[in-house]
Order: structure tokens, then C-alpha cells, then sequence
């Protein structure tokens, strides 16, 4: 049995802050980001793009990247969206959303840019 | 013409049994399996669980015929073989939806389910499958809140949700309790949960133990950043109390509540339910002792109905068996009840035990809850199974690991997370599975002595309710 290990997580810390979806995983590369793209229109969902202050990332809205891409299907296309967010908003972290619209739910949701929380 | 009266006892079949019969779109529909006395044929037998769990009685009645019988029978309409019984027939019974009380499950089962299960001629007798019509289903109000908005509320998307109940399930004061629980949630999961049997014993009372879990969900979402909950078991002696628990849940702000179904009784659970819709909070369903009712394949009701009257009466999760954990499920009737929690129509699938479509109109989903004995290994094959809409429990599995809850906690998330992962990126789960976790492990020292603890655990028994299938 190998020695009892502490879990590193405060209050004190910005960097304890989880973001939900896979940010229990390493951040992604750039290859994995687009197979999550990929799966999202496979799906037949609606991309979107949204950002937000680390420190604000509890509210239920953050701001919008323009508008949901209604029936984009071009994965090329989608990362560019995003990469221009990220590239206009650095500090902040970036999710990709696949809205689902017949069960008005979002069918996958993550962040792909994180943003400074040091 | 009018009937004339005619006192003694006329055979059933002579009444309840029309083998002609069409049901109508408003009926309720039944299938039993019955296993008769010897002697007694299958359409005799069929009539008369016809006429006991509707009008019936043993012999005639004059004041039968101060009302129309003929429309308010039930109506055994169809005899199936059971595949591999040569002692068992399915019977198929119509009643007519003014047998009925609008929106009231106790009704229909008190009927359905009442004194037909003593009657004598029959040896034995199980409710397979209940086809519940629109007509009535829409009395009902269903899931107080249903999957999407349990999403949005919680803000979880694309995943299965995490829980774990806290152990040890009995005996712990409410500080030690509230600090198990925060451990866990700090760690990464979304939910904790209490044990059915947690109530308001003398080592730990309800207030207490409300209290200090919401300490714990407070503080361990300021520290994660994410939304959390913990199902404040609100299950009570009496429904009065179970609903000053309830207001006492509401007053601290908390997400979710818990109830035990059956123990606490289908009228007290449709009047929570009722509650939490009014009042927002989600409501986690708990079956304990449906193992009583279920188990015996000949005798008794189907866990399928079990859930198709809960999402009636309206939970937002309920408990489905895990399939591959330390509890019976068969695999195949276990992916049949879980669409009768989830989906919007369910159609007739032998293969699955599913006697009937059923459409459930507007009515939302319910949750499954995936919990008893599993660990992180069984995570590929649960999230295989149950897809995103489910939320899966380890117990055990988070409090059993040899650095603590936030540790066993953070373990199933990277584990979950990297299965989620994976599937998303087209990769097969239940042939890739454990190469997908030991690679995430690497990344993750708490998943990997995880993976280390739990590698021989397996739950490798027969299961006793199998499926009606043949066998020779």
C-alpha cells in the first residue's frame, strides 16, 4: 500500500476551480479537440461557442461567441470560430457547446481553451 | 332487451372471456402471468382474474343490473404460451378507463394488483406489463422536473452525472456524516446521497444531518466551482413529517430531496412528488424493498411496472439496478425498464419483457440511478449502458479508497471523464474500456491506485428474475 497522498484543492486557490466536463482530464490537444467537433456533428447538434472570466464561470450565462452555428457541419470551420475566441478573449475560458434542439438540452459542452486561473 | 335476473354462480369465462375483443385506445391493458391450479383451464383462469380485478365477484348480484356490466367488465382477450413454461400462460385483460381514478396510481394497483394476487385457483401470478392509455397517463403529473431541466439546474452536460452514498449507512453522527460528504462532493462528484434507511435515528436526526450536509454542498461548490447535491432522504413515519422535512430542505436552499417509494407508500410519494414540482426541488426515488415484490418470476409485480407507475406518480431519478454491480438485473430487461424511465414512446419488445407500446406523451423522463457495488473498473461498462441521461453511484467505490473520499471521488471523475471521452471520439468502451482508464491513470495518481484496489472485484452470479425465453 503506497503512502495516504493529501488532495490538493482550496478555497484559497483559483486554480482548484473545476469547469465541469472533462475538466477533471488534462487540456485537450489540438487533434482531440477536433474529434469532439467531429462527435458534436455527428450528432446532428448545433455548435456554439461561449466564453467567460474564470472567475465568473459559475453563471449560467456566459457571453456568446456570436451566434450558435445553426446547421454548420463544417468541422474546419467550427475550430476557427473558436480559435478566434479564444484568440479575442485569452484570459478567458472557452467552451464548445453541441445544442441539442429536439431535447432542448445541450448534448455535449466543455471547455476547450482554458483560461488563466493563476 | 334488459337482462332478467338469475341468482347462483355462473362460470367466469361466460362473462370476462372475449377472445374477439379489440382494444380500444383508452383501455388500460394488463398482462399476468398465471400459473393455475391443475385442473382448471387457462381461459377460465384468464376470466377470472378478469372479473376479480375488476367488477367481479364469485357469484351473481341482483344490483348488477342496475348498471351496465357489459361495459364496465374487464376483458380477457388473449392467451399466450410462456416461452419455456409448460406451467404458466400470459393473460391479456382491457379495462375500460372509467375503472379508474384520474391521476391515481394507488387506484389502479388497488385494483389491478389487489384481491386477485389471494385468489384461490390461481397457484401463482405476476403483472408483467402495464399499457397505461394517453387518456389517463395525462391525469398524472409525471417527474416534477424531468432530464433537461435537472440539466440545466445543475448545470451537467454531455455526461452521465456522479453520485455516492454515504457510508457507513447507519451509525455515524451528522458532523462525521456532513464531513463524508463533503469530502466526496470536493472531490468531483455531483451528488451524494443518503441511505434509504437514513431517516431520523437517535445517533443522527434529520435536522442535524440536513444541516451540516448543506455546509457541505456550500462550501464544496465555492471550492470546485461546479454545482452539487446531496438527496436529503426527507423519508418520514408519518406525511406530515416527511413534509415539514421537506419545507425544512426547501428553507436551506437545497437541490434535491429523496424518498423510499414503496416503504414510504404510493400516496405519500405522489404528494411529495406534487410538492417538489411546486416548489423546485428535484426529488430522488429510492426503491427499497422492491426486491419483495419483483424477485420471484412467478409471483408478483415486474420491476418494469414498478418503474412505468413511478414515472406516473413523478420522480426525477430513480434506481435501476446497475447490471454488472452487487445487485440482480438482467441485462436486456434491465436496457427495457430503463427506456420506460427515459423515452417518450417504448414499443413492444418481447425481447426486452416489454408486452405493450406505451406512449408517454408529454410526460418527462426519469433519471436512472445506477448504484450498488461498483467501482471504477464497471466504468466503461456503464457508461456504455446507460448512456448520458443516467447517474451512476459508488458507494464503496468512492469511500473505499485508500486515500479518501476526495481521492475515490476524483478517481471516478477522470475515470468517467475519460470514458465519455473516448466513446465521443468513436472508440468502443466495452472492448477498449480498460486501456482507456489505465492511459487516464496516468495523468491521475488517485485513479490509478483506484484501478490497483479494485482489480479482482467482480459480482459474477446467475440472476434469479431471468426473462421469459425458451429453453428447449
Amino acid at each position: 500500500m503506497s503512502q495516504v497522498q493529501d488532495y490538493k484543492s482550496r478555497l484559497s486557490d483559483p486554480a482548484s476551480r473545476k469547469f465541469e466536463t472533462f475538466s477533471y482530464l488534462p487540456a485537450m490537444t489540438d487533434a482531440e479537440i477536433r474529434k469532439q467537433v467531429e462527435y458534436i456533428v455527428s450528432k446532428g447538434w448545433n455548435p456554439a461557442v461561449e466564453h467567460t472570466e474564470p472567475e465568473h464561470a459559475m453563471a449560467n450565462y456566459w457571453y456568446m461567441w456570436k451566434l450558435p452555428m445553426f446547421g454548420e457541419t463544417d468541422v474546419d470551420t467550427i475550430l476557427a470560430e473558436a480559435k478566434a475566441c479564444h484568440e479575442a478573449n485569452p484570459g478567458n475560458h472557452v467552451r464548445l457547446i453541441g445544442y441539442d434542439n429536439f431535447k432542448q438540452s445541450q448534448g455535449a459542452s466543455m471547455v476547450i481553451y482554458r483560461g488563466n486561473t493563476k | 332487451m334488459a337482462k332478467t335476473y338469475k341468482a347462483g354462480v355462473k362460470e367466469y369465462r361466460a362473462t370476462y372471456w372475449e377472445p374477439n375483443y379489440t382494444p380500444k385506445d383508452t383501455d388500460l391493458l394488463a398482462c399476468f402471468k398465471v400459473t393455475p391450479q391443475p385442473g382448471i383451464d387457462r381461459e377460465e383462469v384468464a376470466a377470472a382474474v378478469a372479473a376479480e380485478s375488476s367488477t367481479g365477484t364469485w357469484t351473481t348480484v341482483w344490483t348488477d343490473l342496475l348498471t351496465d356490466l357489459d361495459y364496465y367488465k374487464g376483458r380477457a382477450y388473449r392467451i399466450e404460451d410462456v416461452p419455456g413454461s409448460d406451467t404458466e400462460f400470459y393473460a391479456f385483460i382491457a379495462y375500460p378507463i372509467d375503472l379508474f381514478e384520474p391521476g391515481s396510481v394507488v387506484n389502479v394497483f388497488t385494483s389491478l394488483v389487489g384481491n386477485v394476487f389471494g385468489f384461490k385457483a390461481l397457484r401463482a401470478i405476476r403483472l408483467e406489463d402495464i399499457r397505461f392509455p394517453v387518456a389517463y397517463l395525462t391525469t398524472c403529473d409525471g417527474p416534477p422536473h424531468g432530464i433537461q431541466v435537472e440539466r440545466d439546474i445543475m448545470n451537467k452536460y454531455g455526461r452521465p452525472m456522479l453520485g455516492c452514498t454515504i457510508k457507513p449507512k447507519l451509525g455515524l453522527s451528522g458532523k462525521n456524516y456532513g464531513r463524508a460528504v463533503y469530502e466526496a462532493l470536493r472531490g468531483g462528484l455531483d451528488f451524494t446521497k443518503d441511505d434509504e434507511n437514513v431517516n431520523s435515528q437517535p445517533f443522527m436526526h434529520w435536522k442535524q444531518r440536513f444541516d451540516f450536509c448543506q455546509e457541505a454542498i456550500e462550501k464544496s461548490e465555492r471550492e470546485t466551482g461546479e454545482r452539487k447535491g446531496h438527496y436529503l432522504n426527507v423519508t418520514a413515519p408519518t406525511s406530515d413529517e416527511m413534509l415539514r422535512r421537506a419545507e425544512y430542505a426547501k428553507e436551506l436552499n437545497t437541490p434535491i430531496i429523496m424518498i423510499d417509494y414503496i416503504t414510504m407508500g404510493f400516496g405519500a410519494t405522489t404528494a411529495l412528488s406534487k410538492w417538489c414540482k411546486q416548489n423546485g426541488i428535484l426529488l430522488h426515488v429510492h426503491r427499497a424493498m422492491h426486491g419483495v415484490i419483483d424477485r420471484n418470476p412467478h409471483h408478483g409485480i415486474h420491476f418494469r411496472v414498478l418503474s412505468k407507475i413511478m414515472r406516473l406518480m413523478g420522480g426525477d431519478h430513480l434506481h435501476s439496478g446497475t447490471v454488472v454491480g452487487k445487485l440482480e438485473g438482467d441485462r436486456t430487461a434491465t436496457l427495457g425498464w430503463i427506456d420506460i424511465m427515459r423515452e417518450e414512446y417504448v414499443k413492444e419488445d418481447r425481447s426486452r419483457g416489454i408486452m405493450f407500446d406505451q406512449d408517454f406523451a408529454y410526460m418527462a423522463g426519469m433519471i436512472p440511478v445506477a448504484s450498488g457495488g461498483i467501482h471504477v473498473w464497471h466504468m466503461p461498462a456503464l457508461v456504455s449502458i446507460f448512456g448520458d441521461d443516467s447517474v451512476l453511484q459508488f458507494g464503496g467505490g468512492t469511500l473505499g479508497h485508500p486515500w479518501g473520499n476526495a481521492a475515490g471521488a476524483c478517481a471516478n471523475r477522470v475515470a468517467l471523464e475519460a470514458c465519455v471521452k473516448a466513446r465521443n471520439e468513436g472508440i468502443e468502451l466495452e472492448k477498449e474500456g480498460g486501456n482507456v482508464l489505465r492511459e487516464a491513470a496516468k495523468h491521475s495518481p488517485e485513479l490509478a491506485i483506484a484501478l490497483e484496489t479494485w482489480k479482482e472485484i467482480r459480482f459474477e452470479f446467475d440472476t434469479v428474475d431471468k426473462l421469459d425465453v425458451a429453453h428447449k
